[in-house]
């Protein structure tokens, strides 16, 4: 739209300013510069006088002090005499602990729904369809206090357990549900490394062996696409790669002396397994469910913009159903699913911030509620608060443009 | 993750065939039967298991409904009455319905005042949603605002009228000058109104009296659904403005507004709206002026404004990139200059194709408008979570409350997204 | 040749400088588009600009109206030399009337409004005025009944028509066309090519992207043939189609008449 000519042979008159499409541009951008200055100046100068008249200043030193409050889900060590920062950072391991579930949650549920409603079966695609509609169009708040006054309201509490008769009774005596969390079995060493504190090098253990697994089973996979090259004909890796996978686990497992504690009644409360607290189950099936219903739409979305003519064409090539679908058919679905995937992992991320609203210590509770009220630091409480999200958000649409710009790639 | 696509895909591939069969509903409910519910093994197997699930859902629902009881002043009197029976206390409804839908310190003789306004709201959104309406009726959206401002603050009735008045000088001086050059409009209009809103402000002060026909009632008074309602439609309809401005300067070949947008909208999309609320409950007040008295409620509409119209940004530079380029050319070759081809020639076309995805913000939004309950604000939920539940009458009714809080909420965002694929189908066929 | 048949060299053209473009470059990012083209149009000629796809014709005529900036060397239109002043690009976009290959009606608004909207807003011509203009090339184009129709409800060659009756709303001394016809079908390719000769007989003066090459014959003064951003050859029709001289334009003229 703009010209260039050579360089212009009159002298400069400030007209040329604004009717110049060389400084034109340059000239309102100084313009909006000058006036952003000055709206900042401004906002800047009203913070500094209330924050005088307050007696307040700007201090992250905070941080360090002591936090003087309990929080009962921990990933790490806490106690009331830790300080304000780790408490944010038992905080940020919260959210990320139930992001991470709620995502994988929320997977299963909507690629489950999403693809149920394609089934020829009217009553369940009808089922489905009801599912989906409920739950988007109902506040995620609303579902996150509705699954905890399940919780807390219905459940029984522990004491119900207690007697020769009791009210309630453990799941095949392994699992207990009450109003005060779940407990499940946890799983315990009694081999290896590091057994006085929790096992963590055990665990360490066991992770490498699944990667290692893992690396296996790619590079098994890989020598039979290198014969069926080679050859034509693609050697069968099934039974190879489940050997793979369970046999050295198995037997890691076996040399460490894996043992379960399962939970009992002891007192008042349960004790030993593993417990999550109702909060937590609130929030992590709240955020399924409810994410769930709009990722079922996008996996339909997704299939359903594969045509037809597709699947057809690789049929009449020849290949078998299962080789048309991990060929021809997913890879496309996949394409349009992954993307707006993506974003619901990023809205359940931010949603996990409603935590406080059933008394989750995630990030959101600790640092934005507790630190934030007991210290009175708001203004830097809320910016750190900002930043961990925006944080957690850049990383993840900078993943989304990487996959996108590899999609495009193959596009070509 | 690709593992349970594996898994699910080829299960879909399998059923979704027989999808294509010739239409089956002249052959008798018994053939549908068979070929829609019992085709397959696995496919019977499925819809015994749905049945099984309805029943459960419906045998727990039903009587729990039908047993329910409507008349009683607290739970104890539910249970008196239900005596052992399953059944619910809907009595709580009928109870507490104005501090549902009006929250609890709305005067109740005043209650016709927001209820006549949601009555004129109807009127005011009926030409914006249906285009086929005469035009004409626009503007009675333009005069609503005022109107539903003064009918629910109540006060002096000069304020919404010098406001009117304001704007529509400011509009005046705009449609004079617009001709001649978008800037000399855009700035007159805003400077007319300005000195009209001042020259009023005088106006305002000097009648102070008792002469107001609606009694004030503050911000801070208004509550439940009312508040939910007020929060999602004033923020909607004022972040598509900014969201459009927004979008134009994403698209901007100047650097410097560019990337200022894009920070606003990566920044705003970045964060949940719980620390924007937040903001607006502990960190804005700090940013104006010192004795300044700016009400949590404006407050909340600043952030939940900016929130949206980062949102609704997005959604206008999809319809904007949606354009053929074409359009651009020809208003350029036509000689019209950037103003003028955004306001005739572009955005009227972009934004008819981004009204779907508006109006799914403004779901989202409406929705979304329930965290206010976490600052403290006594919206419907924040009503049923704190004065409700806690009161001794009614502490314990949580499903009667919660289940009519989504089912209030269920029938606006249901209605409102059917509006809006009714509207998709449309613009897909419209010649326009 | 005789008295009688009109050939095109003899309607009117004047010696008064249209178009003048001289030693112009044009790159886009280190693709160099067009390469020192020099190209004076007299007012009153018409001109048709041919080549492979890809030559650089597009970007030739957008630059005229400035669409497309250019980076070196000058174009000066009915005087008023294209430079970075808005001023003159819009003075010179105003005088020059543009005809796009996808027509780009505006599907928004009716026929009608399609018409009057330059001249509103730009010329700042009364209302009624710019009615009584619209409707007067309306009827010229022959679609004055259509004009309360979206452009969506037209035919393409009523489209194209309309494209030119808008551009003509503005009353403009020169008209650009690019591939005004090659997303028509045949049938409707003569209705357009019959409103553009119309145009050429009432002395307009064209620039014409197109490889209607009966339209060449009737109508232009001359024809240019580019290849690879340069003007390979310029010459009278007859000439031109007869006894090309290079043999590029004898390779391009055989492919596009041999079929
Ligand atoms: N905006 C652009 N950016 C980069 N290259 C471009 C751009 N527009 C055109 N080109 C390139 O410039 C060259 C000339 O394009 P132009 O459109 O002028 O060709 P043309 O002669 O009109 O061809 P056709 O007959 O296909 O319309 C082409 O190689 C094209 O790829
Ligand atoms: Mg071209």
């Amino acid at each position: 739209m703009t010209t260039l000519t050579d360089p212009a042979k009159g002298a400069f008159r400030p007209s040329m300013l604004l009717y110049d499409t060389r400084y034109r541009s340059l000239t309102l951008q100084a313009i909006a510069a000058i006036v952003l200055a000055l709206c900042l100046m401004y906002l800047y100068s009203n913070l500094a006088d209330n924050l005088r008249a307050a007696g307040l200043n700007i201090s992250f030193g905070f941080l360090a002090d002591t936090a003087g409050y309990d929080i009962n889900q921990t990933l790490i060590d806490y106690n009331s005499q830790s300080s304000n920062l780790r408490a944010a950072v038992v905080g940020i391991l919260n959210t990320l602990l139930v992001a991470f579930l709620a995502c994988v949650t929320a997977t299963i549920f909507g690629v489950l729904a999403g693809v149920l409603r394609l089934s020829p079966n009217w009553l369940v695609r009808k089922l489905m369809a009801f599912y989906v509609e409920i739950f988007r169009n109902i506040p995620v708040l609303i579902w996150i206090i509705i699954i905890f006054t399940i919780m807390t309201a219905v459940l029984p509490a522990p004491s119900a357990f207690r007697g020769d008769d009791p009210d309630s009774s453990m799941l095949f005596n392994l699992a207990a549900f009450t109003n005060r969390g779940i407990y499940i079995p946890g799983p315990y060493f009694t081999r290896g490394f590091g057994l006085e504190g929790n096992g963590g090098l055990n665990w360490i253990l066991v992770i490498a062996v699944l990667i290692g697994s893992l690396i296996g089973t790619r590079a098994v996979t890989a020598s039979a696409n290198a014969k069926q090259e080679a050859t034509g004909v693609r050697p069968k890796t099934l039974w190879i790669n489940l050997a793979i996978w369970f046999v050295p686990i198995i037997v890691v497992l076996f040399a460490l002396g894996l043992q379960w504690d399962i939970p009992a009644l002891r007192g008042f409360n349960f004790g030993g397994g593993i417990q999550i607290g109702g909060p937590l189950i609130a929030l992590w099936f709240a955020l399924s469910i409810y994410t769930g219903a709009f990722i079922a739409e996008n996996v339909r979305a997704g299939i359903l913009s594969v045509s037809k003519g597709q699947t057809e064409a690789a049929a009449a090539l020849g290949l078998r159903p299962r080789r048309v679908m991990s060929l021809v058919v997913l890879p496309q679905a996949l394409r349009v699913i992954v993307p707006p995937l993506i974003s619901q992992y990023l809205n359940i991320t931010k949603n996990s911030s409603l935590a406080i609203a059933v008394g989750y210590a995630d990030i959101t509770a600790t640092l934005g509620g507790i630190t934030l009220n007991q210290t009175g630091r708001a203004i830097e409480c809320v910016l750190l608060l900002m930043l961990f999200y925006l944080i957690i958000s850049l990383l993840i649409s900078a993943f989304m443009n990487v996959y996108n710009n590899s999609m495009k790639l193959k596009e070509r | 993750m690709s593992d349970t696509h594996a898994e699910s895909i080829p299960f879909v591939r399998e059923t979704t065939l027989p999808q294509a069969a010739p239409p089956t509903a002249e052959r008798g409910v018994y053939k549908w039967g068979r070929e829609n519910l019992f085709a397959t093994p696995a496919n019977a197997l499925l819809t015994l298991v749905s049945i099984y699930v309805i029943y459960v859902v419906l045998s727990a629902i039903l009587p729990w409904v039908l047993n329910g009881v409507w008349n009683a002043g607290s739970l104890s009197e539910c249970r008196e009455i239900l005596a052992g029976t399953r059944g619910g206390c809907f009595a709580v409804l009928v109870d507490r319905w104005e501090q549902l839908f009006f929250g609890f310190k709305y005067p109740s003789d005043q209650l016709w005042r927001p209820t006549l306004t949601l009555v004129l709201f109807f009127f005011a959104v009926a030409p914006v949603l249906f285009f086929d309406l005469p035009r004409k009726l626009l503007a009675f959206t333009a005069v609503f605002p005022f109107l539903a401002y003064w009918l629910i603050w109540g006060g002096p009735i000069l304020v919404p009228i010098v406001a009117l008045v304001g704007v529509g000088a400011g509009y005046v001086v705009y449609s004079r000058l617009v001709a001649q050059s978008f800037a000399g409009g855009f700035f007159g209009g805003i400077a007319a109104a300005a000195v009209v809103w001042f020259l009023g402000g005088y106006l305002v002060d000097a009648t102070t009296g008792p002469s107001s026909l609606l009694d004030a009632v503050p911000s801070r008074d208004l509550g439940g659904y009312m508040l939910n309602f007020m929060l999602g439609v004033t923020c909607v309809s004022l972040s598509v403005p900014i969201g459009i401005a927004l979008a134009l300067g994403r698209q901007s070949s100047m650097p410097l507004i560019k990337w200022l947008s894009v920070i606003f909208i990566e920044f705003i999309r970045g964060v949940p709206l719980i620390t924007l609320l937040f903001v607006a409950s502990v960190m804005l007040a700090y940013f104006f002026p010192p004795n300044s008295t700016v009400d949590l409620f404006l407050r909340v509409v600043i952030m939940i404004t900016m929130f949206s119209s980062a949102y609704i940004a997005e959604v206008i530079r999809g319809g904007l990139a949606a354009l053929p380029k074409g359009q651009y050319e020809a208003a350029d070759s036509l000689g019209l200059d950037y103003a003028q081809s955004m306001r005739l020639i572009i955005l009227p076309q972009a934004l008819k194709i981004s009204i779907p995805g508006i109006v799914n913000i403004a779901v989202g939004l409406f929705k979304d408008t329930t965290l206010v309950s976490v600052i403290s604000m006594f919206d419907l939920v924040g009503m049923i979570r704190g004065p409700i539940l806690a009161s001794t009458d009614w502490n314990g009714v949580y499903w009667e409350l919660l289940g009519f809080a989504a089912l209030l909420f269920f029938v606006v965002c249901y209605g409102i997204s059917q509006y809006s694929q009714w509207l998709e189908r449309r613009l897909a066929t419209d010649h326009r | 040749m005789t008295e009688a048949v009109k050939t095109p060299a003899q309607m009117a053209v004047s010696d008064e400088v249209a178009i003048s473009i001289q030693n112009m470059n044009k790159w886009f990012g280190s693709f160099h588009v067009l390469r020192d083209i020099d190209l004076t149009v007299n007012r009153g000629e018409r001109i048709v600009i041919c080549g492979p796809s890809g030559s650089g014709k597009s970007t030739l005529i957008r630059c005229i109206n400035a669409l497309e900036e250019h980076q070196k060397g000058s174009i000066e239109v009915d005087g008023t030399l294209l430079s970075s002043d808005l001023k003159n690009i819009d003075k010179i976009r105003s005088e020059v009337g543009m005809c796009f290959q996808h027509f780009n009606l505006f599907p928004h608004l009716t026929i009608l409004e399609n018409c009057t909207l330059a001249p509103i807003w730009v010329r700042k011509t009364p209302k009624k005025e710019a009615v009584e203009t619209a409707m007067h090339f309306l009827e010229k184009v022959k679609i004055p009944d259509q004009a309360d129709k979206y452009p969506g409800q037209l035919s393409g060659g009523q489209q194209q028509r309309v494209a030119i009756a808008r551009s003509l709303c503005m009353r403009p001394r020169i008209m650009l066309f690019d591939e005004p016809t090659s997303a028509l079908d045949p049938e409707m390719i003569k209705e357009v090519l019959d409103t553009m000769i119309e145009l050429a007989e009432e002395g307009m003066t064209m620039l014409c992207v197109t490889h209607e090459m009966g339209f060449a014959r009737q109508v232009a003064n001359r024809v240019i043939f580019m290849d690879q951003g340069q003007i390979v050859e310029q010459n009278e029709p007859e000439e031109f189609f007869n006894n090309p001289q290079s043999p590029r334009t004898q390779l391009f003229l055989s492919q596009i008449l041999g079929h």
